[in-house]
This record gives C-alpha cells, sequence and structure tokens, in this order.
C-alpha cells in the first residue's frame, strides 16, 4: 500500500494545553463522538447506538442514524469538555475497515469540520484505535492484544514499526457469533443491554457443558461451525437455553484463550490487554487473566466505556498519528472499508 | 506428576511444557499437555486426550512420508504425556535471522519439499510455524508438534496449512516473509508437482481472500 500520510509542517506552533482533538467513529451501529487532548486526556466521550428492530445491522438504516444523530452527539461532546468547536485543533476520523455507508457518513462529517475549521485532518484505522485506547487507560506499554468485537477477532502485537497479525478468525467475529446466537434464540437488542450483555446473563447460570466443535488451526481460529453446531442444538430443543449459551461462551472463549496464549508464549511479551466490545465479558476477562498469570504477564481490561466502538478511541491515535507527521488530506481521506491493521505504519511506538 | 519436577523444564509453550529428561540411557523430551484452568474440565480432557493420542500417529505418518520427526518412545494417555527423542538443533525460528540470503532460500525449498511430502501423503501439520522446525546438528530439518495436525487429503486442508504458515512467516520473519514463502512454494511444487500444485495455489489465493478486510475480496 503506498503511503498517504504527508509531513505536517508548523505541528511545533501549537501549545500542548490548548490543543483538542474531535474524534468520530462511525463504522458499524455506533456514532460515536469524543475528545482527548494532545496530552492524552479523554475530556468527552458520547454516543448514539443504532437499534435495528430486527435482525443485525442495515449498513443503509444504520448510516441514515448516524447522519440524523451527529448534530446531537458533536454539541453533547462540545459542551461535556466546556469547549467550542473554535477551539478544536485536530478532527481525526475512523476510516476504516467497516461497512461502507456508515463509514461515508463519519467520514463526511469529518471533511466538514475539518474544511469549515481550517484544522487538519486524520484518518484512524480503528482496530488501532482499540488497541491504542486499551493501552492509554489501562498503561500497558506493549502488549498481546486480543481484540474482539462484533465484526473483529485479532491477536496481535507490536514488531519492526507495525501492529502484527498474529491469529485471527478465519470466518466470523466473535462477537457476531454470540449476537447471532443470541438472535435465534429470541433475544433482543435494547440500549444499554448489548445482545452479548444478555447472553451473558443466561450463561452464567448455565451449569451443563455440551460439547460442540472446537477449531483451532495454528494461531487462527474458526466460529462458523460452532455457531451452527448451537443453533442446530438450540432449535432441537433438547437441551436448557442457559447451557447453550454457557457451553457457547465457554467453546469460543477457550478458543480465543488458547490462541492468546500460544501469541503469548511465541512473543515473551509481559503484558496481556482486552480490548473490543466482547472485553466487557466478564467470564472472558477471566479466563485471559489465568493465561496471564501463569506466563507472569500483566493482564489490562480496556474500560467498559471504551470496549465498544466510541469517539475517544479515535480521537486520542489521531494525536498519536498527527503528533508524529501524519496527517490526512480531504483529497486522500476515501473511506478503506478492507484496511487491515497490519497494512498501518505506527511511528510512534519505538 | 512428582517425577516431571525433578525434569529439566526446556521450553513451556502454550499448549504443553517439554521436560528434557534421561530414558533407558537416552536423552529424551517428555511433552506434557498439563490441565489448563481457564477452560472447563470436560472440554479440557477432550482437547488433551485428543491431541495427545493424535500427535504421535500423524508424527508416525509423516516419518512414513520420509520427513524426519522425533522417534515416539512412550504414550502416557492418562498424564496427556509423550515421550519422545530429543533432537539436537536449532529451532529455525532462530536461524532464519541469522543466516545468509542463499542460506535461507535453501532452507526454505528444504522446508517446501517437507511440507510437500507429508501433503502427498494425506497429513496436514497444523501449525506450521518456525518454531515447529529444527535443523538437526546433521543437516536434516525436523518438524515438531503435530498437536493440531490432521489426516486429510482435501485441497482445503493443504491451502489453510500454508496459509497458515505464511502466516506466520509475515508475523515473526515479516522482513524476510516473502522470499522465504515463495521459496517454500518453490520446494513444495517440486514435490506435489504439476497440476496439484496448481490447485493448492488457487486454493491459497481463495483462502486469503476469504480472510476479512482483504482487498482483493469478492463482493
Amino acid at each position: 500500500m503506498p503511503k498517504k500520510e504527508k509531513m505536517h509542517e508548523g505541528l511545533e506552533m501549537k501549545k500542548p494545553a490548548e490543543t483538542y482533538c474531535l474524534g468520530i467513529e462511525s463504522t458499524a451501529d455506533d456514532f460515536g463522538v469524543g475528545l482527548a487532548t494532545f496530552n492524552g486526556e479523554i475530556l468527552a466521550n458520547a454516543s448514539s447506538g443504532y437499534v435495528p428492530e430486527e435482525g443485525g445491522i442495515h449498513p443503509r438504516e444504520a448510516a441514515r442514524h448516524h447522519a440524523e444523530a451527529a448534530d446531537a452527539v458533536l454539541r453533547e461532546v462540545l459542551s461535556k469538555a466546556g469547549i467550542t468547536h473554535r477551539d478544536l485543533t485536530l478532527i481525526a476520523f475512523s476510516q476504516g475497515p467497516g461497512l461502507g455507508p456508515c463509514l461515508r457518513t463519519g467520514a463526511t462529517v469529518a471533511r466538514v469540520l475539518s474544511a469549515y475549521l481550517d484544522v487538519p485532518l486524520v484518518g484512524v484505522n480503528h482496530s488501532i484505535a482499540h488497541i491504542e485506547i486499551g493501552k492509554l487507560e489501562t498503561g500497558a506499554l506493549d502488549p498481546v492484544t486480543l481484540y474482539v468485537s462484533g465484526g473483529n477477532t485479532i491477536v496481535s502485537a507490536f514488531d519492526s514499526g507495525r501492529y502484527r497479525v498474529f491469529g485471527e478468525t478465519l470466518d466470523i467475529a466473535l462477537g457476531n457469533c454470540l449476537d447471532v446466537f443470541a438472535r435465534e434464540a429470541g433475544l433482543k437488542h435494547r440500549l444499554g443491554m448489548p445482545l452479548g450483555a444478555a447472553l451473558e446473563n443466561l450463561a452464567a447460570n448455565g451449569k451443563k457443558l455440551v460439547l460442540l466443535p472446537y477449531v483451532v488451526k495454528g494461531m487462527d481460529l474458526s466460529l462458523s461451525g460452532l455457531l451452527t453446531a448451537a443453533t442446530t442444538l438450540l432449535h432441537k430443543g433438547e437441551h436448557k437455553l442457559e447451557d447453550l449459551c454457557y457451553s457457547l461462551q465457554e467453546h469460543a472463549f477457550s478458543m480465543v484463550t488458547e490462541v492468546t496464549e500460544r501469541a503469548l508464549a511465541h512473543t515473551e511479551k509481559k503484558e496481556v490487554l482486552l480490548t473490543g466490545g466482547v472485553a466487557s465479558n466478564r467470564r472472558l476477562q477471566s479466563m485471559l487473566g489465568i493465561i496471564a498469570e501463569e506466563h507472569d504477564a500483566q493482564f489490562n481490561v480496556v474500560p467498559r466505556q471504551f470496549a465498544t466502538d466510541n469517539g475517544a478511541m479515535i480521537a486520542w491515535t489521531g494525536v498519536l498519528s498527527y503528533t508524529h507527521g501524519i496527517v490526512t488530506p480531504i483529497e486522500e481521506s476515501h473511506v478503506k472499508l478492507r484496511w487491515r491493521l497490519e497494512k498501518v505504519e505506527v511511528p510512534w511506538i519505538k | 506428576m512428582d517425577k516431571i519436577d525433578s525434569q529439566k523444564l526446556i521450553k513451556k509453550g502454550a499448549e504443553a511444557s517439554l521436560y528434557l529428561t534421561d530414558w533407558h540411557e537416552k536423552k529424551v523430551v517428555i511433552k506434557a499437555r498439563l490441565p489448563k484452568k481457564y477452560r472447563p474440565k470436560e472440554l479440557d480432557e477432550k482437547i488433551r486426550n485428543y491431541r495427545t493420542a493424535h500427535e504421535p500417529q500423524l508424527m508416525h505418518e509423516a516419518k512414513k512420508a520420509g520427513v524426519p520427526t522425533p522417534t515416539i518412545f512412550l504414550v502416557d494417555m492418562k498424564n496427556a504425556e509423550i515421550t519422545m527423542e530429543f533432537v539436537k538443533g536449532k529451532q529455525v525460528k532462530q536461524l532464519l535471522g541469522m543466516i545468509s540470503k542463499k542460506e535461507r532460500q535453501e532452507l526454505c525449498i528444504k522446508i517446501g519439499e517437507l511440507v510437500g511430502k507429508i501433503h502427498k501423503h494425506g497429513v496436514i501439520h497444523g501449525d506450521l510455524t518456525t518454531s515447529n522446525m529444527i535443523l538437526g546438528i546433521e543437516g536434516k530439518i525436523f518438524l515438531v508438534d503435530f498437536g493440531l495436525g490432521e489426516k486429510n487429503t482435501e485441497l482445503e486442508a493443504r491451502g489453510v496449512d500454508l496459509h497458515l504458515m505464511k502466516r506466520a512467516l509475515q508475523s515473526t520473519h515479516c522482513q524476510f516473509a516473502e522470499e522465504c514463502f515463495e521459496a517454500v512454494l518453490k520446494g513444495y511444487s517440486t514435490v506435489m508437482g504439476g497440476a496439484e500444485v496448481e490447485k493448492v495455489f488457487d486454493k491459497i489465493r481463495e483462502i486469503e481472500r476469504r480472510g476479512r478486510y482483504v482487498a482483493e475480496r469478492k463482493k
């Protein structure tokens, strides 16, 4: 991939105390805005979630929601932080990977703000932002990261200028696997209670382990067969729903934990970071905590408010990029639906 | 378990611990798949038993295909332990960065030949990282750790095996990944030959496109 970033001149003219980065996140069902100072302080973070009436995310409907919600969320963040749009130094946005219509909506808002306020724009890789906010909030410096969400299941660690992907799903993402099963079981997505949390609550009351497919290939894993087997059993109705939720979680989480442990043993790093929407799951946290301890590594979990997609992580990663010479001119700010994290250079890590 | 404590731990991997010890006047390695506390006991036992039973079979099959693997002396299903020959040598992982480009190429061609041999014989390794390849002191390359392997002759399995190897090279040896994988495929081709090789290569490309956020992915 050719380098699109250009060195930004005149950076040293800004005083640190007066520099604010506004981050816009819109890769999937959440429209989020966050505000970070250049010193790594998160001053505000707000979002509006699109809740489908049925089924999963409809990209066009989600984008429509984002366009309608943008104004209110932006205003909320500025007022929470006690600044006006005139105080903004930098606009960062989620440039990919994600759903096209959703990404384009956020990118449009970002371009307009950047042009209108005459401040630089910086496009941020969404996956890297999940890692960076985790590091900022937990103090982890060089972790093996398990990033698990509705769209991603990635084990990565930094090496030679980039985050490298050590393991990932060969098919569907962990959050997707859990969500589809939850919907099949008739659970409903409500504001403040994502499907994954509803499933977690049911699983906590499960007692009997039903054996399901367990597919680990090298450091990669496959979840689609597990999902098919679990939904088939669900529709047969021979097991209690709680037991199936429990069994699904135990199998899926054991798989991601196993590959994370492999990456940890392989890289011999001394920190583990759990980030992304599924990071809020307590059972997953406890499993990763165990492997970290066994390898004398420190275990870190991103705080709940920064686990799901959020604008603060985009703002902070925007700061890191900009202060290391990266800006994205508007004419090069097209969204990148399939922007893998190992394609991005991260000059802020030595 | 008591006997293990008195032996020398040489590697604490993710999946198993390796202990070096003497057994009937031979240097041997005991590969112990210790219980994993993070997963439920029932699932843990299923996984450990399955892998302990299958690994020696696959290593034996690989030998039949002409691929050096450590000789198995003992399989203890109760404790999920395998006692095998200790192979003196260096992990390919440690070597790749220390040798010349030409040597690296030759080494990778040889590795490709070995992978071709096991595939042709119907064995999938399942975890072709450079940590699982040992260059012995006599110059032979040993493949170890067949715990995630399987007996399979399908294109899909062969493609995934090689795809994972490419990924492992990219994450661990980013500077040489491309040249190394090219050499591996070269060696692989000489063993597999002709039409079969083209089908496997097509499969690798298909598997890559299936990945998440791959630019070449078809709609």
